[in-house]
């Protein structure tokens, strides 16, 4: 890790006009030290915000509004995120750590940086974290990698959990920056990569993200579910994840959410399929027809075909889980396709 | 350095040998006060990085030291220019348990992760950038890696010294009398040791005396080799290594970075410590090798295998020689008329592999259970009943008797613990919920090796005494069970003994390996105790003021602190009432640990491990609901820790069977997941439910305690188990390890 | 530039001169203070060994900059036992034989007093076994650790009764 200086913001203000080019925001700094520990980001200023008074979680019109340094784990207990947003808590426990949880912010993890391989190897090609260098992942090692929305430029996934439950509950990200505040929608915060790059930067010099919004959920609030197929129970990043919230009465789909997790360099939102599952009954049937057009265009980027697969069942799976509706108690497992179905 | 092991606080469950005690160290690691390597901080210590290659093959061309050097708090750099000298090149085998390393000799590199320069500084921090600014150029050639990337050889010798095939009986004349003939091929991925603790060393000079403070497995051989590598005097040199943070055979050897701290340690005249990087342990310090495996099984109509072939071809480095035994692991499990066994080597870009806990066991067992299973279910046999069909009632690769061998009580004991009679032979046929339910089975061995180890005893005054030995635990619970042992050969209560190991001025115990430790030092321990009361009992015998006095012939019995006429119980002297009239402080017995002779038996630990797991049927995720082994290892000799050692082996095989595997880029040959993020090894979500069953078994020929080992015993079959689960869930027969998901979809 | 570092561990208040910015909590405990009860396994969050309590919350030291924890109420498991009394986590710990190697195991014991402390896996195994996961142990002493954190809560629930 290179020196740096270090500085605690006490304003926004002061946040905001030392994050600069050659600055990096420090929050639970879960990602960031670690980035800079392998040497794949160098800031030689470190402002840490997590003293700002961003830590509130407010409620407003039936949707709340998350300050950026509430803490992971706080996020997940907030009684108005289990009882009306439980995909949000549930993609929440299944990501990383009890420990990691507790530093972890809500903006840092949606500015966390994609588990690719070759992007923190420092000695790798890697347009991402050298624009123009090339993509090593490509003839890799691509069982992490995309499956939509890729380019010969990048084929890295985003991967983060919550990212995939809020997009697909339309949440929206509240940045400030010297040109005064903009909003975004969670759903194509992240960039997906163009032919020449990995696209725009989701944040500009400056610009901090200070909120995220919910929306109210309205009749989705008791059916809503996130699943995270992981190569081993716990501790694990998803192999893919699939967020899915319904709207359902008397019987028909009224309005459906579907995001899925670990197939783009964004959380993927999957609109065709929710409108096909509009007027539907809640069935098997019309889950499968609707993951398939949630795969569409779908191609592997590598020696990553079963990818494919296994997001458009892992998707069903939310959508099935999301009709039974949502427990009242979260499972011991925590989106696990177990939940704890062996209780030994 | 705390004296480590005259901490009390354990909780006593009976007393000595064969009852159950909690850890004599139990306090000191609870609290935080277990001294390891890494832990010590001597008076202005400074701190080492390596540097690492970042290519598999070719020649450092240029390091950046000035800018290393010009990091506020670096004090130097070491590369090949300017390393002192060594006694002997590391790349020299000075005894048959030295691995070829990497000390800075020249600058060829020949694995990525290679160590190619050692930074010093003030700080950790200042030292671990230090390393990064190096920014190495070389002169890289294209890398050779993995099974297909490598170049075949035919190795002389496999593991440490052994050959490389064997053939026993007839197999073509078997194989044309068979019915049926079965063929598994089975890949093992390359698995790395990652011990929680990182390989560290803290080594500091006083002059020409060194003392070095470094977790090891093999303490009285690493003194050894320090001193030979950097010509000092063996017993100038002191190591100390009272705990490892794990080791399971990754810490039994010398590597480069040690020698090149000890040399800058007297360069600088300071103490240095360092410890590796979690990324930096995926090379230099061994790891398992992959494999690729076909198994040939030739069976007759009543379900007897003829003929089993098992040939192995494993990854080997290009430029030292272990050959991961696999095919060695069908030589004494199954009852067959004619075996044969190979193996061969692939030379790749990596760094030497060495043991890793079950080394050859555990990635032969994974395949040839497997391929058991397979003939079974095609021959229409439960797989129980089908190795009860094969049971070996002797050795089939010596023809020798078993020392002894529980393996039938095992497999009873686990499969009714389990509740495997009422498994359905189908695959497919049991479910929960959505879930896929499988059971499959396994069978578990592993040799009792035994080594060479001494320990002396010290009967004191008070009738107390001390023992010594530089045994070595890795958490396998040796501080407790030498303990138990020696109170014991002592006639003695434990918590009247003080147990000293853990450090080279002791008489040498041996590698703590193979799981051997306990039977070898264990021996060397109570032989040692056994002397002193020899001399004890000569002392009484022949003094006419003993109570003893004369028993000559009737002899006496050492128990609870007194010698008792073994006619006569009521005739009984304590120890210190012995000493004190012979006018003696102490009396010092002596012992020594180790087989005489050829061996006239096979000598293994057995057990049954059977496996439930539940499958996704859609999605492929494993979870391993119940895990029960039983196991029959000769003498127990604290039931509470070897229930750990074999649960822990268990959970080994669940990383072995579905999560454990070190991926190469196969273009640049570094690795894409050289941290604990990446390469999966088991979280306890992973272990709802296991148990290890220990089954009574006298063994009066393998040691003359009886002690055989339980180690590695529980990876074996373990693998197997699971994968043959997964199996009978799905009805997809794994073809190779880890069991990814995708390949259950 | 030094800077000055305010940290309350295990109930006494210190100055911690703080000579490189880089410093994590981690190795300010181990290798500025002498607190090397909390190991370091991975150094980057993967595996728990480093876990300490921060103002009552389980942390990874190995990833928290010391420097933003200023004024911080840090306990490590150096600050568990009264004297001689171990605190009931520590005692279950060496009674079910929750450690072998004992490596990870102060950072097992922090993550399980934080565990109970947050009373959400009460006496679900399956619940501590998730709670627990963000500590591996590699010599796989998973189920002595689970046993001995419901031992624990236990004895722990029975105190608060008393
Ligand atoms: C071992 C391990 C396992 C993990 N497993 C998972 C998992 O399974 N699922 C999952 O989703 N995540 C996982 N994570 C990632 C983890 O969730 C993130 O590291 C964490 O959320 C980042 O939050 P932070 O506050 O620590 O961010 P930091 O590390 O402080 O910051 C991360 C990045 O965000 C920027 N940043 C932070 N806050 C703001 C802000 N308000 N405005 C603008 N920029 C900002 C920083 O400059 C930095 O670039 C894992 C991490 C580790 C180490
Ligand atoms: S996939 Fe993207 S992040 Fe990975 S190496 Fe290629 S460009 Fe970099
Ligand atoms: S050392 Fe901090 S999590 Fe491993
Ligand atoms: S006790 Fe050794 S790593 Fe847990």
């Amino acid at each position: 890790m290179n020196l740096f200086e270090y500085t605690r913001a006490e304003t926004l203000d002061a946040a905001m006009s030392a994050a600069t080019e050659d600055g990096a925001i420090l929050a639970g700094g879960t990602n960031l030290l670690d980035l800079m520990k392998i040497g794949v980001v160098n800031p030689t200023r470190l402002i840490d915000i997590t003293r700002l008074p961003l830590h509130d979680i407010e409620e407003h019109d039936g949707g709340l509004r998350i300050g950026a340094m509430v803490r992971n784990a706080d996020l997940a207990r907030h009684p108005v995120i289990l009882s009306r947003f439980p995909a949000v808590a549930e993609a929440l426990l299944s990501g990383a750590s009890a420990q990691l949880r507790n530093a972890a912010s809500t903006g840092g993890n949606i500015m966390q940086q994609t588990r690719c391989s070759y992007f923190q190897d420092p000695l790798s090609p890697c347009n991402r974290r050298e624009p123009g260098s090339g993509c090593a992942a490509i003839g890799g090692e691509t069982r992490n990698h995309a499956v939509l929305g890729w380019t010969e430029a990048c084929i890295a996934t985003h991967p983060s959990d919550l990212c995939v439950a809020l997009a697909a509950y339309d949440a929206v990200v509240e940045i400030t920056g010297p040109d005064g505040l903009r909003e975004v929608p969670m759903e194509s915060f992240h960039p997906l990569p163009d032919a020449n790059g990995t696209g725009p930067a989701p944040l500009q010099s400056g610009e901090i993200i200070t909120h995220i919004r919910l929306p109210d959920s309205g009749g989705m609030a008791r059916n809503a579910r996130y699943v995270k197929l992981r190569e081993r129970t716990s501790f694990a990043f998803a192999i893919v994840s699939a967020a899915a919230a319904l709207e359902i009465q008397d019987g028909r789909i009224v309005q459906a959410r579907l995001a899925l997790g670990g197939v783009a360099a964004r959380p993927w939102r999957a609109r065709t399929a929710e409108k096909a599952l509009a007027d539907q009954s809640p069935t098997e049937e019309a889950f499968a027809r609707a993951a398939d057009l949630a795969l569409e265009g779908a191609a592997p980027s590598g020696d990553n075909r079963a990818k494919i697969t296994l997001a458009r069942r892992i998707a069903i799976r939310a959508l099935t889980r999301a009709a039974a509706g949502t427990p009242d108690r979260l499972p011991a497992l925590p989106a696990s396709v177990f939940e704890g179905d062996c209780n030994g | 350095m705390a004296d480590v092991m005259n901490i009390q606080g354990h909780v006593r469950l009976g007393s000595n040998a064969g009852q159950s005690m909690t850890r004599r160290d139990g306090v000191l690691k609870v609290t935080g006060r277990a001294t390891y390597a890494a832990d010590n901080r001597p008076e202005g210590v400074l701190h080492a990085v390596t540097a690492t290659a970042g290519i598999a093959r070719g020649r450092v061309t240029h390091l950046d030291t000035a800018a290393a050097e010009a990091h506020p708090g670096v004090v130097k750099v070491y590369t090949p220019a300017n390393r002192p000298d060594l006694a002997v090149s590391p790349d020299e085998k000075i005894h048959g348990f030295a691995w070829r390393t990497e000390a800075l000799q020249d600058d060829t590199v020949r694995y990525a992760g290679q160590p190619i320069a050692l930074v010093v500084a003030e700080t950790l921090e200042a030292a671990t950038e230090g390393s990064h600014l190096l920014a190495p150029r070389y002169d890289a050639d294209t890398p050779r890696i993995g099974l297909d990337g490598g170049v075949p050889f035919q190795p002389e010798t496999i593991s440490i010294g052994r050959p490389p095939s064997l053939e026993v009986g007839d197999i073509d004349a078997a194989r044309t009398g068979a019915a049926r003939h079965f063929e598994t091929v089975i890949e093992t991925p390359a698995q790395y040791h990652n011990a929680l603790e990182p390989h560290a060393i803290t080594a500091q000079w006083t002059g020409d005396r060194l003392e070095i403070d470094t977790p090891n497995q093999a303490i009285g051989l690493a003194k050894q080799s320090f001193a030979a590598y950097l010509g000092v005097n063996p017993a100038h040199i002191l190591i100390r290594s009272p705990f490892l943070g794990g080791g399971f055979g990754s810490k039994a050897i010398l590597f480069g970075a040690q020698l090149l701290v000890a040399l800058a340690a007297k360069d600088l005249d300071r103490p240095i410590k360092l410890a590796l990087r979690r990324d930096q342990m995926y090379g230099p310090v061994g790891h398992r090798p992959a494999t690729r495996q076909t198994l040939k099984l030739d069976v007759d109509t009543r379900g007897h295998i003829a003929a089993l072939e098992h040939h192995t071809i494993a990854v080997a480095s290009s430029f030292d020689d272990f050959i991961e035994n696999a095919s060695n692991a069908s030589h004494s499990v199954y009852a067959t008329t004619a075996l044969r066994t190979t193996h061969a080597g692939i030379r790749a870009d990596t760094g030497t592999p060495g043991p890793m806990r079950a080394p050859g066991e555990a990635t032969g067992s994974a395949a040839l259970e497997v391929a058991i299973d397979d003939a079974a279910y095609a021959l229409g046999f439960d797989p129980l009943e089908f190795r009860l069909r094969n049971y070996a009632e002797t050795d089939p690769a010596t023809g020798m008797q078993f020392s002894s061998k529980a393996l039938r009580e095992c497999y009873a004991q686990a499969a009714e613990a389990f509740g495997w009679q009422d498994r359905p032979l189908e695959p497919g046929s049991m479910k929960q919920g959505r879930l896929l339910k499988g059971w499959g089975m396994g069978t578990a061995q592993f040799p009792c090796p035994m080594f060479q180890a001494a320990a002396h005893a010290t009967l004191r005054a008070d009738g107390s005494a001390v023992v010594e030995t530089s045994a070595a635990d890795m958490g396998q619970g040796a501080w407790t069970s030498l303990a138990q042992i020696a109170a014991d050969g002592l006639g003695i209560d434990i918590d009247r003994l003080e147990f000293r190991s853990g450090q080279s001025n002791l008489p040498d115990a041996g590698v703590a390996g193979g799981s051997g430790h306990t039977a070898t030092a264990g021996t060397a321990l109570f032989n040692a105790g056994a002397d002193t009361i020899r001399q004890l009992a000569e002392l009484a015998l022949n003094d006419p003021a003993s109570p003893l006095f004369g028993a000559d012939n009737a002899g006496v019995t050492a128990r609870g602190g007194r010698l008792y006429r073994n006619d006569d119980d009521t005739r009984s002297e304590a120890y210190e009432d012995i000493l004190a009239r012979a006018g003696l402080d102490l009396l010092r017995g002596e012992g020594k640990g180790a087989r005489e002779g050829e061996p006239e038996r096979a000598m293994f630990s057995h057990g049954g491990v059977f496996a439930e797991v539940l499958v996704d049927p859609d999605l492929g995720q494993v979870r391993v609901s119940r895990l029960i082994g039983a196991f029959a290892a000769g003498r127990i000799v604290n039931p509470h820790l070897a229930r750990s050692q074999l649960l822990g082996g268990m959970i080994w095989g669940i990383g072995f069977a579905l999560q454990e595997e070190a991926i190469h880029d196969v273009r640049t040959g570094r690795f894409t997941n050289a941290d604990l993020a990446g390469y999966h090894i088991p979280v306890n979500a992973d272990v709802p439910m296991i148990e290890a069953l220990t089954v009574h078994e006298d063994d009066p020929f393998v040691n003359s305690l009886g002690i055989k080992g339980v180690g590695e015993l529980g990876v074996t079959g373990t693998v197997g188990a699971i994968a043959n689960a997964v199996w009978h869930a799905t009805g997809i027969r794994p073809k190779r390890f880890p069991i990814h998901p995708e390949s259950l979809i | 530039m030094t800077q000055i570092l305010n940290l309350t561990i295990n109930g006494t208040s210190q100055d911690i001169p703080i000579d490189d910015p880089r410093a994590t909590l981690l190795d300010v405990l181990r290798e500025r203070i002498g607190l090397t009860g909390t190991k370091k396994g991975c150094d980057r969050g993967q595996c728990g060994a480093c876990t300490v309590l921060i103002d009552g919350r389980r942390i990874n030291s190995c990833l928290a900059l010391a420097l933003s924890y200023d004024g911080a109420e840090i306990t490590t498991v150096e600050g568990l036992a009264q004297g001689e009394l171990l605190h009931p986590v520590q005692a279950a710990f060496i009674e079910a034989d929750g450690f072998q190697c004992g490596y990870c195991t102060p950072g097992q014991i922090m993550s399980a007093v934080a565990l109970i402390a947050e009373g959400e896996a009460g006496l679900d195994p399956e619940r501590v076994r998730e709670g627990m996961s963000g500590n591996l142990c590699r010599c796989a002493a998973y189920a002595g650790i689970t046993e001995a954190v419901l031992k624990a809560t236990r004895a722990m629930n029975r105190e608060d009764a008393a």
